[in-house]
């Protein structure tokens, strides 16, 4: 592994090692010294085009633990606007001699254009409406520690699909650990060409909640941009709220042991309902503490072996 | 070399005429003075003799839709680079569109591509004008004024934009009944496909996160223009189609008798939607790549006559302009020289068009769209000697760093494609051979 | 060495029994060094250090019949040639009781080479906090050290060379078939060792 992409270019078993090391990692993080040496003398880039205070405190809290020298910065405005490409920008990076650029981007496929370009490893942080593949692994961690093994588990991702990063890499992911994923939303936020997408069998799509909760190990909530609404997706938050909310009454619905997951920033009242974001089953903040311990991880795969031949 | 004027009588023999068996064509004062068994004959002294043994002899091609950049961006491209790479693609005569900065919404713009044009001297440069002002889409440009100008334009376009105001559309479609003008329409609903639109929407689109951009887009609006088409009586032309629907609507409206043509791009016929995964902006354009069944019926139509022409929408772009993230990337990509290659490769190698078909597609049948008469007049005695010469077997790897324009956006980099301009003739001179060209300003004296 | 350098599955140097007297030997070893049980942590790095502390966690009990507290401590986060390796799989480190502040730690591991292990597993233990000592108990100590560190217990001393393998299997691991320890010559390259 050089590169974080995509889900689609890890392998069941890289997932499985990256979710495993992350025990350990996530071991550390209830040290008093929470710093291993691992990645001493080692630069990462945290390269960020968009703002994400969480993905990028994440990730730099993950690479100071490991001991690397990270650095933060926001590439905003100096793109398209000042005249230099994309590609200048970040050659110029490269060229400093840094071994990672952490890359958040709001164009779907950025981070597989820079990682075409440039010679240090590349993450991908989380690309327009593309990919987060980091997420994804989090997230399935989350729901492995909750679950156990995610093998034939029924995992439900409900929300704006269309504009979900967050969907696409868990889609991957769940798929890889053998889940059955159902992927509830109106139709209007369904992501084109669902039923056709290739290399992602096994999963099926509702426009029906109440139909599907009773059989679901766990439930992904995915966060709606009220701004929707203008786009016509959808006719108001009320709406969207009583048709594809978790509300209190649909809690009733779930199983005993299922559990309820949110990648965040979660619009409480909308699709998620406090009864259900505060509840016991909710994972929403092992989520983030398990975020770190993730990350860790990433950056000890793709650095740590990264002189050698394999 | 020096400049001259005029040229030497030349006698092409043993060319393939439109691939329909070998004549000699004789040339004298820019003008075919005589084909077959007569040209041998009637050739004076001092002519030059061109072999041409297994190649096939079109008349000059012309290209309906060319950006060349200049003015405003002549870091891409200039009049005189882009008219380069059309004479060394076979082309005679390119159709400048009007999105330019400023744009092609007078007089003063128009005449002055028509100069640039004149004074490189590769090809004939026509400009098109804009519909709108500005190519906002609100009034008209100055579109009678340009039509009486020297340039005497007649085709008129929005192109990069859809004259989406359908009351706007209709009145453009009226007034230029008055000089046989022609719109030519560059079909997108901004409210079905906007700015950020970028990827053929379908499976693709949706795994790889990029703004769709339906087929539908596009087929309401040729729905919608061969509907005014009809109800003003005036003549739309339909600018690169790109889907299957937008081909039914077509086909239909001809069948009504409605005065629609059509034009596919040399990408849209070989290149789909598949090339885009791997976010590479050279394979942005607009509208976008489509799947294989589009490309498939785009053949189809093309091979039976439903779409008219084949025009490149050659659109450079600098190298900074398109490596960015691909939604910021520019739209579009380089045309002018892989042009008859690919329609070579796509079309005539697989057996669905023969050389006449190519010669009707890309060169009689956009004169005629285009109401010019020095273009497109065919192979025949007394038209003006606007030839092309073609390898049809020979085979070549596309090499972006090769081309005559100023810009590298090239899909084809790398591609193998059998078929390739040997010679182009502009009146009678000599403007492209075996990748070199020369102007009005460098005719070379050596022998052909 | 030549003898070596033929034998298939490596020329055998320590037997299951061997094995297990010396375990039993260090065992002795250590309750005399610590005068009795009191305070000791053994920690095995895995992974077959760590099956070597359980067992001798339970030579320590069936001598001294109480329980010493056994863990293991992964060190792969502290090597010095993480970059010229393949990416290994984290081992789980699992630190009994209440961590080891004050205890008697017994590092354990199968082989001692070159040294750079144990001084990784010096550098994991002072994240974890301090010890009152640090002890080192080795199966095998084969020499060829590139680091100032030496073993406190040693189950056998085995000179070779560089170009030689030494190979340990044991039963948790490796099959009861397989245990034993083997030197094999460099056409064996199943690899062992450190």
């Amino acid at each position: 592994m050089k590169h974080l992409l995509s889900v689609a270019d890890l392998s069941r078993e890289e997932i499985l090692s990256v979710l495993d090391t992350a025990v350990s990692m996530h071991e550390v993080q209830h040290r008093d010294v929470k710093k291993l040496p691992t990645l001493r003398g080692r630069t990462i880039i945290n390269f960020f085009f968009e703002d994400s205070t969480r993905t990028r405190s994440s990730f730099e809290i993950a690479g100071k633990w490991l001991s690397a020298d990270t650095i933060n910065l926001t590439g905003k405005g100096t793109s398209v606007s000042k005249g230099e490409s994309l590609r200048d920008t970040v050659l110029t990076i490269d060229a400093m001699g840094v071994d990672m650029m952490i890359v958040r981007h709001p164009a779907s496929g950025a981070p597989m254009q820079i990682a075409d370009w440039v010679g240090c490893s590349v993450v991908n942080a989380g690309d327009g409406t593309h990919e987060h593949p980091s997420q994804a692994l989090l997230d399935a961690y989350s729901m492995r520690r909750a679950l156990g093994d995610l093998e034939g588990r029924h995992v439900v991702i409900v929300g704006d699909l269309t504009h979900s990063r967050v969907l696409r890499s868990n889609l991957l992911c769940l798929q890889r650990l053998g889940a059955q994923v159902t992927l509830v939303a109106p139709p209007t936020l369904m992501p084109s060409g669902i039923d056709t997408w290739s290399g992602t069998d096994g999963f099926a799509t509702s426009y029906d909640l109440d139909a599907v909760l009773p059989t679901a190990d766990a439930v992904m909530m995915l966060r709606v941009q009220r701004e929707r609404m203008s786009g016509g997706y959808f006719p108001t938050a009320k709406e969207y709220a009583v048709t594809y909310g978790l509300t209190k009454r649909r809690l009733g619905l779930l199983q005993d042991h299922a559990v309820i997951c949110h990648p965040g920033p979660m619009n409480r009242g909308l699709e998620i309902s406090a009864d259900a974001a505060d509840a016991a089953r909710s994972l929403v903040l092992d989520q983030v503490s398990a975020g770190v311990a993730v990350r860790m991880s990433i950056l000890y795969h793709l650095l740590a072996g990264e002189g050698s031949d394999q | 070399m020096t400049a001259r004027t005029t040229t030497r009588p030349v006698l092409v023999r043993g060319a393939d005429v439109l691939g329909q068996g070998t004549q000699d064509v004789l040339v004298v004062d820019g003008r075919i003075a005589a084909v077959g068994s007569d040209a041998s004959a009637d050739a004076p002294a001092g002519t030059q003799r061109l072999s041409a043994d297994g190649l096939v002899l079109l008349p000059g091609l012309v290209d309906l839709h060319t950006h060349l950049r200049e003015p405003g961006r002549e870091d891409a491209e200039t009049v005189s680079t882009g008219s380069q790479a059309a004479a060394a693609g076979g082309f005679t005569a390119v159709f400048a569109m009007a999105n330019t900065d400023p744009v092609t919404d007078n007089t003063e713009v128009a005449e002055r591509v028509l100069d640039l044009g004149r004074r490189a001297g590769y090809v004939d440069v026509h400009p098109v004008g804009a519909v709108s002002k500005g190519l906002a889409g609100e009034e008209l440009a100055e579109i009678g004024l340009m039509a009486r100008s020297r340039a005497r334009v007649r085709v008129f376009s929005d192109d990069g934009r859809c004259v989406h105001d359908a009351r706007l559309m209709r009145r453009a479609l009226e007034y230029v009944k008055a000089f046989d003008g022609v719109v030519s329409q560059h079909s997108q609903d901004p409210r079905l496909a906007g700015a950020t639109s970028c990827c053929h929407e379908g499976e693709l689109s949706g795994r790889l996160g990029l703004p769709g951009w339906p087929a539908v887009a596009e087929e309401t609006i040729v729905a919608r223009d061969v509907m005014l088409a009809r109800h003003t009586g005036s003549r739309v032309h339909v600018a690169h189609v790109s889907t299957a629907g937008s081909v039914e609507v077509i086909r239909w409206a001809k069948g009504r008798g409605i005065d629609v043509t059509a034009e596919v791009t040399p990408h849209h016929l070989m290149l789909t939607e598949d090339l885009l995964a791997g976010y590479d902006p050279v394979y942005k354009v607009n509208p976008p790549l489509r799947p294989t069944e589009d490309a498939q019926v785009l053949q189809e139509a093309l091979a039976d006559g439903t779409i008219d022409v084949v025009a490149t929408d050659h659109a450079p772009h600098v190298r900074q302009d398109k490596e960015h993230a691909f939604v910021d990337a520019a739209f579009g990509m380089l045309g002018l020289e892989t042009a008859l290659p690919v329609v070579s490769t796509v079309m005539v190698r697989s057996g669905r068009m023969g050389w006449a078909d190519v010669a009707r597609a890309m060169s009689s049948a956009p004169a005629r769209i285009a109401r010019l008469g020095t273009q497109g007049q065919g192979v025949v005695a007394g038209a003006p000697a606007n030839l092309t010469l073609v390898d049809p077997d020979r085979q070549t790897t596309v090499d972006a760093t090769l081309s005559r324009s100023l810009s590298r956006n090239n899909p084809w980099h790398g591609r193998d494609l059998v078929g390739a301009v040997h010679l182009t003739m502009l009146r009678g001179r000599v403007t492209a051979r075996e990748g070199l060209v020369w102007g009005t300003e460098d005719v070379p004296e050596e022998e052909l | 060495m030549s003898a070596a350098q033929h034998a298939g599955p490596g020329r055998l140097v320590l037997s299951s029994d061997d094995i297990n007297r010396a375990v039993r030997r260090i065992a002795h070893e250590i309750l005399e060094a610590n005068k009795g049980p009191e305070g000791l942590l053994l920690l095995g790095i895995p992974t077959r250090g760590a099956h070597l502390a359980r067992r001798l966690g339970e030579a320590l009990r069936q001598v001294e019949g109480t329980e010493v507290p056994v863990g293991s401590l992964d060190v792969t986060m502290y090597r010095d040639d993480l970059r010229s390796q393949p990416t290994r799989a984290v081992e789980p480190t699992d630190i009994p009781g209440d961590g080891v502040d004050g205890k008697v730690v017994v590092l354990v591991d199968d082989v001692l080479y070159s040294g750079r292990t144990v001084r990784s597993a010096l550098d994991a233990l002072a994240d974890l906090g301090r010890p009152r000592a640090v002890r080192l108990a080795v199966l095998v100590d084969r020499g060829h050290r590139e680091l100032p560190i030496r073993a406190d217990y040693v189950g056998k001393n085995l000179p070779t060379s560089h170009s030689e393998r030494v190979m340990v299997r044991l039963a948790e691991h490796d099959g009861v078939d397989a245990e034993g320890v083997r030197i094999a010559g460099p056409a064996d390259r199943q690899g062992e060792g450190e």
